[in-house]
């Protein structure tokens, strides 16, 4: 009997979703709510302050919608493809732009402000680039001085890193696929195999995430590796969340051999509310937001005219050589690159 | 006949909880990702590995886990002692952490990443789980006929052997079956303590789904996880039938003893001690680490001025969704129980089993289901209410399990009794089973609530800025790497621990005020 009830609920549900599946709303309607879909890390910064201004300058406040890291978000938005859940998304990636691009989940749209972020960030007419940020080796200035740090990636494969080197897994974090990329762009596709052996013989250690390899493998945190795969940022954030106020970061970041990550926002292919998802973009690329987000989620401003907090001038570098792969090079490749790299490091 | 409709209208509210929150969006998420290539998959050597792991780790989590538990369970169930009560809630307390958290605090301890330290997690999350349920029934049980035993000659082995194992029998099940499910689905305790090498089919499905999008894989390994799952708890169900036995509990007031001689004593302390202990250990790590940076991290934590950080509207939050979760779980798994014990037969073992699958379907499942299947009739996905209702489906197996062993101990005479004397199916529900069944419900209740608290981003949930909970907090302080940051995610931690052991305490005592411990 309850099975027949579950049967036939089923059976209802489904008949109402083949009904409405097809229509798509695409006319602007007003609106006092825009709903932001993004990672877990961007939505883990947001206060009431976040779009506070934004909110007193429209009228539409915003809510925001955490989905998980970055992969699992765009894989839910283009899930949700027929019936949106949000109308923006921000925090996609390099990484996963293909994938987004090629499912149709994005409306065009060029913000006036674009004309204020470098050329070298923009990839597409669908999306609009916020910040960037690189994945960069950190070593604990306690376990080595800043002349016996390594210099390039070259210099891991060395016997005087053995056992000192630990990254996170490709396969479930998003730094570790970050550089698992840049060794790719370094090495090519016959090089890269190689050095990872070498990486191997000399007692690579893999976490992970990049909360484990952090707070769990880093000597900084009494763990037993010095060099861990982190961000371009991490020494700065050390300064600020220091319990004493500090001069230099107790950690260091190699220059070299550092992957750039570029976060973009978009508007989702859907929604009714266009000229409002708009007006989100640009704020978000405005000087007054884009100047809150070194602080808040220590990555670097897209816009030029946005100026970087004392801390992050002084401890902070950006590379000026970062390592990038293509988006749709990447797509075609990764799941078999992260096999293969399972294959040399996972025996 | 009368009492049969009496059945079907209790089991209606559970019956399209259930279908609308996880069977259809679980039926249209494994309709839309289809299963292509189930046999492939299932043919693969690494998918057979992680297969493979999954069931024989589950199983020796549950066995190890029954093994640790019992001598507590046996100590808090037969003895009076102070600080009992605590002792029961305490050790709910990992149920609520975090894996993050817990992970690194194993790590600190110089745990070695393998089998070994992941079977030692789930003890370490799941004890609670054996105690609490088992407990309630066995705290209760008549100690009339074990004393006879024991005085007409029986062993202390052979009076426990067969007359108070056969009893808790059932109980101990229902709890084997909970740690089971959660062992089978783990994942960020895998992940972190796995080494590299072992995964589980949890692991392999939020890899295939949410790395690669390949749903079609997804869509067979969830499948597959959903079937094995079913059969354990086909299985399982059979055995329950089969082995519930109708007895009359006593009050605990009754059961209860005070221990006697210095012999007793030093077993009662003994145990505690040595399993709260072991507990103790990786939350010890918790605490140290919070003391670390010269408590900078509490500072931050209760200073006013750090921006926009308010633990004390984490908490809040935490206890207000508990409680929503609580008491949605409460309510349907009450009806669930009593629809399941009064029934037997095909149709209510299916109704039993169909309880328990949430539990044991991997969470980018239940997750993405939501998102593809919640937006009709109105579109719940993004909307408060959606987070206690989530949390709500994973609680209500714990309400079922932990009420159902105690259920099934009340004989159909009792409730006919009621109905000959006039008494409407309300009232003989209310008056009969309702009391009897408390302190269990009361069980299932704090699980309820302890899952509600410890639940961070299994579902997409919106969280405007002001409804942030302690989980989620933590989440945000690890993302930036610094001392006071590090250290105030640890206090969040050590606060998230004393809140639960809090909400326990609490929900055990309303139980015994409300309804005089009966």
């Amino acid at each position: 009997m309850k099975l027949k009830i579950i049967a036939l609920l089923l059976v209802v549900g489904m008949a109402l979703t083949a009904c409405t599946t097809e229509e798509q709303q695409t006319t602007e309607q007003p609106t006092d709510t825009l709903t932001l879909m993004t990672h877990d890390s961007f939505w883990g910064g947001v206060t009431d302050d976040t779009f506070a201004a934004f909110t007193a300058d429209t009228g539409i406040s915003v809510k925001v919608l955490p989905a998980g890291d970055a992969g699992a978000m765009v894989n839910q938005a283009i899930l949700t493809k027929a019936s949106p859940v949000a109308d923006v998304l921000f925090g996609i990636d390099d990484t996963f732009l293909s994938r987004a691009l090629e499912a149709g989940i994005f409306l065009p749209y060029r913000s006036g402000l674009l004309d204020r972020v470098p050329d070298s960030l923009e990839m597409d007419e669908r999306v609009t680039p916020i910040d960037f940020g690189d994945v960069c080796l950190n070593y604990d200035r306690a376990a080595m001085s800043d002349a016996d740090a390594p210099k390039d990636l070259s210099d891991l494969t060395d016997a005087r890193f053995a056992g000192q080197l630990v990254v996170e897994n490709p396969a479930t974090s998003s730094p570790g696929l970050a550089f698992l990329l840049a060794t790719i762009a370094r090495y090519g596709e016959d090089g890269w195999q190689p050095y990872w052996q070498s990486l191997v013989a000399n007692g690579v250690k893999v976490s992970p995430d990049w909360d484990t390899a952090y707070y769990a493998d880093f000597t900084r945190w009494g763990g037993e590796q010095s060099l861990v795969v982190s961000y371009a940022s991490s020494p700065a954030a050390e300064v600020i969340y220091s319990e004493t106020p500090i001069d230099t970061a107790p950690t260091g970041v190699v220059v070299d051999g550092c992957y750039r990550q570029t976060e973009f926002a978009a508007v989702l292919n859907g929604t009714p509310h266009q000229n409002a998802a708009h007006k989100l973009i640009d704020f978000m690329l405005s000087k007054q937001f884009q100047e809150s987000i070194p602080l808040t989620w220590f990555v670097f401003p897209a816009n030029e005219d946005a100026a970087l907090p004392p801390a992050f001038v002084e401890n902070t570098v950006i590379p000026t050589n970062p390592l990038r792969l293509d988006p749709s090079l990447i797509e075609a490749n990764r799941e078999r690159w992260i096999a293969e790299w399972s294959q040399i490091v996972i025996p | 006949m009368n009492r049969r409709w009496a059945t079907a209208a209790l089991a209606a509210v559970p019956v399209v909880f259930l279908g609308y929150l996880f069977v259809y969006p679980v039926a249209r998420i494994l309709t839309i990702s289809g299963s292509g290539g189930l046999g492939e998959i299932l043919s693969d050597p690494r998918i057979r590995s992680a297969a493979w792991f999954t069931l024989w780790q589950a199983a020796v989590s549950t066995a190890a886990t029954i093994l640790v538990a019992l001598p507590l369970t046996a100590v808090v169930s037969r003895f009076r002692f102070p600080g009992r009560s605590i002792v029961r809630a305490a050790v709910t307390v990992p149920f609520v952490l975090p894996t993050v958290v817990v992970g690194v605090a194993f790590l600190a301890l110089g745990v070695e990443g393998g089998p070994a330290a992941i079977i030692a997690a789930h003890v370490f999350y799941n004890l609670a789980i054996v105690v609490r349920t088992v407990g309630s029934v066995w705290s209760r049980i008549d100690p009339g006929p074990l004393e006879s035993a024991r005085t007409l000659g029986a062993s202390r082995l052979r009076a426990f052997r067969e007359v108070t194992l056969p009893l808790l029998r059932p109980s101990l099940t229902a709890a084997a079956s909970l740690v089971f499910l959660f062992s089978f689905t783990s994942f960020g305790v895998v992940l972190i303590l796995g080494g590299l090498h072992y995964r589980t089919i949890e692991v392999e499905i939020y890899q295939q789904a949410v790395t690669f999008l390949d749903l079609p894989a997804a869509g067979a390994l969830a499948l597959a996880q959903l079937v094995a799952v079913a059969l354990v708890l086909f299985l399982y169900s059979r055995s329950q039938e089969r082995r519930a036995i109708r007895f009359k509990l006593v009050a605990e007031s009754a059961a209860l003893r005070r221990p006697v001689g210095t012999r007793q004593w030093a077993i009662v302390w003994s145990v505690v001690a040595v399993t709260l202990g072991a507990q103790l250990l990786p939350l010890g790590v918790l605490v140290t680490r919070s003391l670390r940076a010269g408590g900078a991290g509490w500072r931050y934590l209760t200073d006013p001025g750090a921006s926009a950080l308010r633990p004390i509207d984490a908490v809040t939050n935490t206890l207000l969704f508990a409680a929503v979760a609580g008491s949605i779980a409460l309510i349907i798994g009450m009806l669930s129980a009593t629809v399941v014990a009064r029934g037997t037969g095909r149709i209510s073992r299916w109704f039993d089993i169909t309880l328990m699958l949430p539990l044991g379907t991997s969470a980018v499942t239940i997750g993405f289901g939501f998102l593809v299947a919640l937006d009709r009739p109105i579109d719940l996905r993004g909307t408060l209410i959606l987070v206690p209702l989530a949390h709500a489906l994973v609680a209500v197996p714990f309400v079922v399990r932990a009420t159902l062993p105690t259920l099934r101990t009340i004989r159909a005479d009792l409730r006919d009794a009621a109905a000959v004397l006039g008494a409407s199916p309300a009232r003989v529900w209310r008056e009969v089973e309702l009391p009897i069944v408390a302190r269990a419900a009361a069980v299932g209740a704090g699980f309820a609530a302890a899952i509600s608290i410890g639940e961070f981003g299994a579902t997409a949930f919106i969280v405007r800025p002001g409804t942030i909970t302690v989980p989620t907090l933590i989440f945000r302080l690890l993302g930036r790497p610094g001392a006071v940051t590090y250290t105030a995610a640890m206090a969040l931690a050590v606060v998230l621990m004393v809140v639960t052991a809090g909400v326990v305490l609490a929900v055990d005592h309303v139980r015994s005020d409300a309804l005089g411990d009966f």
